[in-house]
């Protein structure tokens, strides 16, 4: 029975983490390049209204997924032209873009409220994926496995190859690598393109893994906890997964708690517990180095002109 | 989870219009009347403030050219409300509706500033010359969902997932839970307070987790389907909420308790045409067609389908009182006494629970 409610515990767990891994690792690589994007919830709301409506227009979750990405990106496309090439400013346009998010799927989404589809389902064949306990490993959607997947995919491309060596001198000196001859707004470009995929994806999740429904304003904030996540993670892909899962985790065990009548640890104290984790790492990072600057790229939110 | 954003979406289209016809004089007798409404939360929700916008559509339907309604969605609880209040007041508008407890105060404000105008609270009990409340019994639709659960769990547990402890959701964990527990004396509901009226995926996982613990029926005092869609998942059973959510769940869903606001509303905006219009606090039941039970699922036993029938006639028949003493709270304090029924003012300060509730 414990056996059986643990494993439940780590499906919930895992399925609670991953739209908010995604959407903070699309912003990490955004961040990494200079450019600071609040509009992730926006982009989120945008990629789970259209994957919802692809997805019920064609009965395929798979093309509902792509089609989440290709919103993000639109979206987030949106917000690198004011930026990049309007040089608006980011915060403000970040901000707005949010705003607008929610309107726009909302808009999209009338005409879907209260339909529902076919869940995205687990990968592995029956054997694997409903086993009492091997499901915990392979009972996952596929979703879940390129999550992981992207975070090392991420990880190698920023630490190991020459293109993510660029992307983080774009980040960390726009005006340098622009005098050394690399393309600082294309790159920036291709950045928050990614970014906005990924976000979309991660908005997707929600209508069609979690909840197969489209409600107003469907992924309830977790957008703002992507963002927060990456300054969590120091802009670092491993400790964004680790982080990711604490999130997970927390928001899982709280409601375990309370299912399972135990009263004297208050509810509201595991609810508060990762905004209070943010807050402590950013105050140990900060007292660490004397800067302050807590890792984030140097360039992060300026506007770049080229002169 | 609460967004800082918050969206707004103001319906014009009778605002301008009416505005202008004082300056016209005669005209102003065949002028459609304004009938303006507050939501709290997106028409999109598939909940409580859909069923608002439901009851808009009625009177829309019912009066036809005669009115001209408009509304303004998403509207923050505090102080930003009595802006969007005032708004839809100097539109024009001679009847306002505010769907939601926290626009109390707002109302009472801006209706001082508007004493023509009929301002109408849902869920309140702040009353003015001119502003009246209304709301439902949605306990009484709670005893008749509590009834089912009782004959159709096995494991003699229900999970509950309540927004925050106000009298209103307490009222209805308790109804549900003295209900079921008629049928089945060892009957437990174990809630779990979501803090929040909207976080679709929360609210599932919220689910998961009580059927984690045993819990084989699944009902909710949250805003959207996701719970059932999780039981549905899980193969147990669930309940609707505010509306019918069976295309949600087609097998999970036994039945739903529907908020349907038309009824009111249509006679309301009847008398403010007619001048007839006063202020008062209605407080609509299963018998006044406030509170609809959808149909049953074709998985409801008939004992079970007899059982929740009677309890619903009588209700309806004033025989039966979903609060009959004795109750006590889980202390063993006598709450209601042998006999007796709660009376509506034990109700809307309720903030115990009864036997068999693990909040």
């Amino acid at each position: 029975m414990t056996t059986a409610i643990l494993v439940s515990i780590v499906m919930t767990l895992v399925a609670a983490s991953t739209p908010i891994l995604l959407a903070a690792l699309g912003e990490l690589v955004v961040e990494k390049s200079g450019v600071l994007n609040l509009g992730v919830e926006g982009m989120m709301l945008c990629g789970a209204v259209a994957g919802f409506a692809v997805a019920f227009s064609t009965g395929s979750t798979g093309l509902g997924l792509v089609a989440a990405c290709g919103a993000g990106i639109a979206t987030a496309m949106v917000f690198a032209v004011l930026t990049l090439s309007l040089t608006a400013n980011q915060v403000a346009t970040g901000l707005a873009l949010t705003i607008f998010g929610v309107g726009v799927s909302s808009l999209i989404g009338a005409g879907f409220v209260g339909r529902t589809i076919t869940r995205l389902g687990p990968v592995f064949p029956a054997a694997l994926s409903e086993h009492p306990l091997l499901r915990a490993v392979f009972g996952h959607d596929i979703v879940v496995y390129l999550s992981l997947a992207l975070v090392l995919g991420v990880s190698l491309f920023l630490r190991r190859t020459r293109a993510g060596l660029i992307l983080r001198a774009v980040g960390e000196n726009d005006a340098s690598a622009h005098a050394i001859g690399y393309p600082v707004i294309a790159i920036r470009y291709g950045a928050i393109a990614f970014g906005g995929a990924l976000a979309g994806l991660g908005g997707a999740y929600f209508s069609l893994a979690l909840t197969p429904m489209w409600a107003d304003r469907l992924t309830a904030g977790r957008g703002w906890i992507a963002l927060a996540l990456v300054v969590f993670a120091a802009w670092k892909p491993g400790r964004l997964l680790l982080g990711a899962y604490l999130f997970g985790a927390v928001m899982t065990l709280e409601l375990q708690a309370k299912a399972a009548g135990i009263t004297w640890l208050a509810p509201e104290l595991l609810a508060m517990a990762p905004y209070l984790a943010t807050v402590a790492v950013l105050t140990m990072m900060s007292i660490g180095r004397k800067t302050g600057r807590l890792d984030a790229p140097a360039c992060l939110g300026k506007p770049f002109s080229a002169s | 989870m609460t967004s800082i954003i918050t969206r707004r979406r103001f319906n014009f289209g009778a605002g301008a219009a009416a505005a202008t016809l004082p300056l016209i004089g005669g005209a102003s007798a065949q002028a459609p009347l304004g009938v303006g409404f507050i939501y709290v939360g997106p028409v999109g929700d598939h909940g409580w403030t859909w069923t608002h916008d439901q009851g808009r559509k009625a009177l829309e339907k019912e009066f036809g050219a005669k009115i001209k309604t408009s509304f303004i969605e998403n509207v923050a609880e505090g102080p930003d409300a009595q802006r969007a209040i005032r708004q839809l007041a100097q539109a024009g508008n001679r009847i306002i509706f505010t769907t939601s407890f926290g626009f109390m105060n707002p109302t009472i404000q801006v209706a001082k500033q508007f004493p023509k105008i009929h301002f109408e609270h849902a869920t309140g009990y702040q009353r003015a010359e001119n502003v009246a409340t209304y709301n439902a019994r949605f306990y009484e639709g709670r005893a008749v969902i509590g009834t089912i659960a009782g004959h159709m769990s096995k494991s003699g547990q229900a999970g509950y997932i309540a927004s925050f402890p106000i009298p209103e959701v307490v009222m209805g964990i308790n109804a549900f839970t003295l209900a079921a527990r008629k049928v089945n004396p060892n009957f437990k509901t174990k809630v779990i307070w979501a803090s929040t009226w909207y976080d679709p995926a929360k609210e599932a996982d919220a689910a998961k987790a009580l059927i984690d613990q045993g819990a084989d029926m699944i009902t909710q005092h949250t805003d959207s389907a996701a719970a059932l869609q999780a039981a549905e998942q899980r193969g147990v059973f669930a309940f609707g909420q505010a509306s019918d959510m069976s295309s949600f769940a087609p097998k999970a869903h036994l039945s739903a308790i529907v908020d349907d606001w038309s009824g009111y509303y249509v006679s309301r905006v009847k008398a403010a045409m007619d001048g007839t219009w006063k202020s008062g606090d209605v407080w609509g039941g299963i018998k006044d067609g406030f509170v609809k039970i959808a149909p049953y699922n074709t998985a409801v036993t008939p004992a079970a389908r007899a059982a929740a029938d009677d309890v619903m006639k009588g209700i309806v028949a004033g025989t039966l009182h979903p609060f009959t003493g004795e109750l006590k709270d889980l202390k063993g304090e006598v709450r209601v006494k042998a006999g007796e029924k709660a009376s509506d003012e034990v109700l809307s300060k309720m903030d115990w629970y009864v036997d068999g509730v693990q909040a």
